[in-house]
């Protein structure tokens, strides 16, 4: 079967989707490592660092990805590889900073090596998201300025309401790590989404190819 | 009746007058600015009275005042009611203080135990370098400054086998407040460094809902514990040990022998036992504080 192409509806929902778990897990990362590195403004600065350049290297790897056969079930696969590579930030948080914790001294590069390793997979495949939607939504090369626009705008919306949900109410109402479940559970469903309407819009194309004549025997 | 009102109106007259020729000698003066990564550290002197200020865009925080023409006495009652600590452990060996300010409550422990071993744990450099340049703190063989985050001290410190048999958590200052240290896992983790007879004295919050989860979150670490709170002072101090409270009696035996060496720090010690209290006046239902659940800083505006 040919792959069909999204409704862009549901490219820029998912993109939103993206952007908001990003930041959500970004917020909690300065929580998740305060009990070991502190709350200084060192380890904000180590989580950021690693969030941008993980974000750079899913950019470069998903804009790659998108020239070779773009269709959804890549797509679908980044959400659900990033909420499968995001549950160790949940499970294995306490035995991936212990180590790191006793072999580095100075809470600084303490802080940065456990957002390497706890943040760096999950943040870069979800980078890639954002430039394989832009080539999903593009049918023309006229129309890439303004599609890669509208797409940046909704997921650094999804990016704005993620850091201000969290920070604000998330803490308030709910653990940390039920928040991280949270995002986990959100990616996997967007995930299962756009296969879901892959599938249906697959089956409609398949149904739609058969001839009237044969429809009614 | 008119004579009375002529009588209040002139004594009103006279004290306005005298305000306001006082006013330009109180007159506070900046003295120095220090830039730090945290927060604008600024020292005022008022007279004879010098003082590290946090945070002066939101209002004055006194962090620490001294006295530079009577540098032992303490100046803020919070800083006096550290002392009520001795009460339960009178002669300290090995002290651990959390937050330096200015660095006039260990100035004076060290004072008071030339012999002992002082730690002292903060996480602004610039504070230690206004504490030394501004308020006479000087480090020595037996008093040291860690820069570093009291949770990775305290956590070091228990992996390495460390025991202090006196911690004192004085590390709220300013609107900022630390989430990771007031969580049930950090005070397991202080519990973890101190010896059998320690005593661990804690300067909390005695507002806002926050007072409640924090009291709650001592108590499952520590159980009981004396609440220690001055009608003068919006601080209130957490004091508890590992084994169960002393009885009062005890208590005011020791702050009569102890009282004496206590005075030219100007520390009521007499006053203390009969202010620590172990009722219960918290919301018992609220929440564990945890290093899972702490949004202090949304908690304390309720």
């Amino acid at each position: 079967m040919n792959p069909v192409s999204l409704p862009k509806i549901v490219v820029i929902s998912v993109a939103f989707v993206s952007g908001f778990s990003i930041m959500t897990i970004e917020m909690l990362g300065a929580r998740i490592m305060a009990p070991y590195f502190g709350g200084s403004i060192s380890v904000w600065g180590s989580l950021i660092t690693v969030f941008m350049l993980a974000l750079s290297v899913g950019y470069l790897i998903g804009g790659r990805l998108s020239t070779r056969n773009p269709n959804p079930k890549t797509f679908a696969l980044f959400f659900i590889s990033a909420a499968i590579f995001s549950i160790p930030i949940i499970v294995f948080a306490d035995a991936i900073m212990r180590p790191i914790f006793l072999a580095i001294e100075d809470p600084r590069y303490g802080s940065l090596f456990a957002s390497i390793f706890l943040y760096f997979i999950p943040t870069s495949i979800l980078g890639m998201i954002s430039p394989y939607s832009v080539r999903l939504m593009v049918d023309s090369h006229e129309h890439s300025g303004h599609m890669a626009g509208q797409l940046f705008f909704v997921s650094t919306i999804g990016s704005a309401g993620g850091t201000l949900a969290t920070s604000f109410y998330f803490v308030l109402w709910f653990d940390v790590n039920q928040i991280l479940w949270g995002a986990v559970a959100v990616l996997l469903l967007a995930g299962s989404l756009i296969l879901f309407i892959n599938f249906l819009l697959q089956k409609n194309a398949a149904a739609s190819k058969v001839p009237a004549y044969e429809k009614q025997t | 009746m008119k004579n009375k009102l002529r009588h209040l109106l002139g004594g009103a007259l006279i004290g306005g007058v005298a305000a306001l020729l006082q006013l330009p000698l109180i007159a506070a003066e900046t003295i120095h600015e220090e830039k730090s990564l945290y927060r604008d550290i600024n020292v005022v002197q008022t007279g004879s009275r010098r003082c590290l200020i946090f945070n002066v865009h939101r209002g004055d925080r006194n962090q620490t005042c001294v006295d530079v023409n009577n540098r032992d006495e303490l100046i803020f009652s919070y800083t006096k009611m550290s002392f009520a600590g001795l009460l339960m452990n009178p002669e300290p060996k090995k002290i651990l203080i959390a937050g330096l300010g200015g660095g006039t409550l260990p100035l004076a422990f060290n004072d008071l135990f030339p012999d002992a071993q002082i730690d002292i744990v903060e996480v602004d450099q610039a504070v230690v370098n206004v504490a030394k340049q501004f308020f006479f703190f000087e480090e020595n063989e037996n008093m040291t400054v860690a820069v570093n985050d009291a949770r990775v001290f305290v956590k070091r410190a228990g992996i390495l086998g460390e025991k202090y048999d006196f911690i004192i958590l004085d590390a709220f200052g300013g609107d900022y407040i630390p989430e990771h240290l007031l969580t049930r896992e950090f005070l397991e983790e202080v519990r973890q460094i101190m010896t059998e007879d320690a005593v661990l004295v804690a300067n909390t919050f005695s507002t806002s809902r926050f007072y409640d989860h924090e009291s709650v979150t001592y108590q499952r670490v520590f159980g009981e514990f004396f609440n220690f709170k001055l009608p003068a002072s919006g601080n209130r101090m957490i004091i508890t040990q590992l084994d169960p409270l002393p009885p009062r009696g005890s208590l005011i035996t020791r702050a009569q022998a102890l009282a004496p060496s206590l005075e030219k720090y100007g520390v009521p010690l007499l006053e203390y036992p009969n202010r620590l209290s172990t009722r219960v006046d918290w919301d018992m239902s609220r929440r564990v504080l945890t290093d899972q659940y702490a949004p202090a800083n949304l908690l304390q505006d309720d």
